[in-house]
């Protein structure tokens, strides 16, 4: 069945990144088959400016900074939340969003701020922690939004032409919550196959056949491996609770620039909540009218120049050991860029599984 | 972000359930299941219950791995 030209699918979920190489399923695609990893790692793709943010928050020691684990590590222009946090010792962790509202009710005197990074499986937890949060009247509870959505970035990426996709091996779990229908538009308008697939290895193996299957008879449509899982209209009622919180927004990407409607930010109604209104920071607007603008790349005064490739390597145009620092100045205990800092990053995993 | 696992309903107690796979018990969240019930597997994913695992595909794909194995 396997043709003789390269076949490229691009993946764009950091647990298939993960899991893909913790399965060794690498060593067992033939040689003209890439699995590349795409930006689907939102502690990834959050930009400088938003850690230079969350830092901010942090300088106040009448607040609390809550995160997410993998976000300490990522490095905003100067620092990092994990270097910042012996200063007032107010940098904590959070599994879950809900543990915002706890916090929240056992410090009255402080301010809480959540920093609300995911994609959307994640961001159903955010509103809904947001929903709770105003029926409790709670008034020292904030969430600062880098919540992004995934099929803009796809757009974004098969347009590139670069990256030549043979097709897509889209997330399972963002897909539970968002359905099939969303990706309906990479098979129709630009004839690329799409296939949802789970996180076993032989739900990734099924995922990549239809994918090659689809490629092979140039007939490219959205094939749901993921049944048990996902359905064509998702989680309506989480879709429906997302919709109540958040409206959609341009949004800046690390490593890709502005992507137009591709964020989430937090709605009027629910805007005591929103730590951007009430924090009055000036964020960098992304350059989406362009559609240039790196948010990755140092380039504003002061800043320490590297050689990180985080930016190429999350659009898939470079694989994480042809970046030069790679295993050398950038591993996992002295991460240079985020691609190494998180569980779901691309270099992480090489790292850890391929090494 | 993906980070999910799939886990069973032991007892739901109004928006929460206590949820359990092997000997790891949890409380999550099931405000996106309104008809979520007892003995059902369900995704959880940050504290809360995502979506639901249907019962009959799963046991075809836990078929197909045993096959391999």
């Amino acid at each position: 069945m396997m043709p003789t030209h390269e076949i490229n699918i691009m993946e764009v979920c950091g647990t298939h990144t993960q899991a893909f190489f913790r399965f060794g399923l690498d060593k067992i695609l033939p040689n003209n088959l890439k699995l590349i990893s795409g930006p689907g790692c939102p502690v990834c793709v959050s930009t400088q400016d938003y850690i230079d943010t969350a830092i901010k928050l942090t300088e106040n020691k009448d607040t609390i900074v809550l995160t997410f684990g993998d976000m300490l590590g990522v490095p905003g222009t100067r620092s990092t939340l994990e270097k910042e946090r012996p200063k007032f010792g107010n940098v904590r962790v959070a599994y879950s969003a809900l543990d915002s509202l706890k916090i929240a009710r056992a410090n009255p005197g402080k301010k809480i701020i959540f920093l609300a990074v995911g994609f959307e499986t994640t961001a159903p937890t955010i509103a809904l922690s947001i929903m709770a949060a105003k029926k409790e009247k709670l008034k020292n509870l904030f969430f600062l939004s880098s919540l992004k959505l995934i099929p803009p970035a796809m757009d974004f990426l098969v347009r590139d032409k670069k990256l030549n996709l043979n097709g897509f091996l889209c997330p399972g779990h963002v897909s539970a919550i968002i359905g099939t229908e969303p990706y309906e538009f990479i098979a129709k308008k630009y004839k690329i196959g799409c296939c949802i697939a789970g996180f076993e290895p032989l739900d990734i193996l099924e995922g990549i056949y239809l994918l090659l299957q689809q490629a092979i008879e140039k007939k490219p449509s959205v094939a749901n491996q993921y049944a048990r899982v996902v359905t064509k209209n998702g989680n309506i009622k989480a879709k429906n609770i997302m919709q109540r919180v958040f409206a959609v927004s341009d949004a800046s990407w690390r490593g890709l620039g502005g992507i137009p409607k591709s964020g989430l930010k937090i709605k009027k109604e629910f805007s005591q909540f929103d730590a951007e209104k009430v924090f009055s920071f000036k964020r960098a607007t992304p350059a989406c009218r362009s559609g240039r603008g790196n948010a990755c790349l140092p380039v504003r005064q002061g800043q320490r120049a590297t050689k990180c490739r985080c930016g190429d390597i999350l659009k898939g145009l470079l694989s994480p050991p042809e970046c030069q620092l790679f295993a050398k100045a950038c591993n996992p205990d002295n991460p240079i860029g985020p691609c190494m800092v998180s569980s779901e990053g691309a270099c992480n995993a090489y790292y850890k599984y391929r090494k | 972000m993906c980070l999910a696992f799939p886990m069973k309903i032991k007892k739901v107690k109004g928006e929460f359930a206590q949820v359990e796979t092997g000997r790891l018990t949890r409380t999550v969240n099931i405000q996106m299941l309104p008809d979520a019930k007892m003995g059902d597997y369900v995704i959880v994913h940050a504290g809360f219950a995502i979506q639901r695992v249907d019962p009959k595909r799963a046991r075809e794909t836990l078929k197909l791995i045993d096959e391999i194995h």
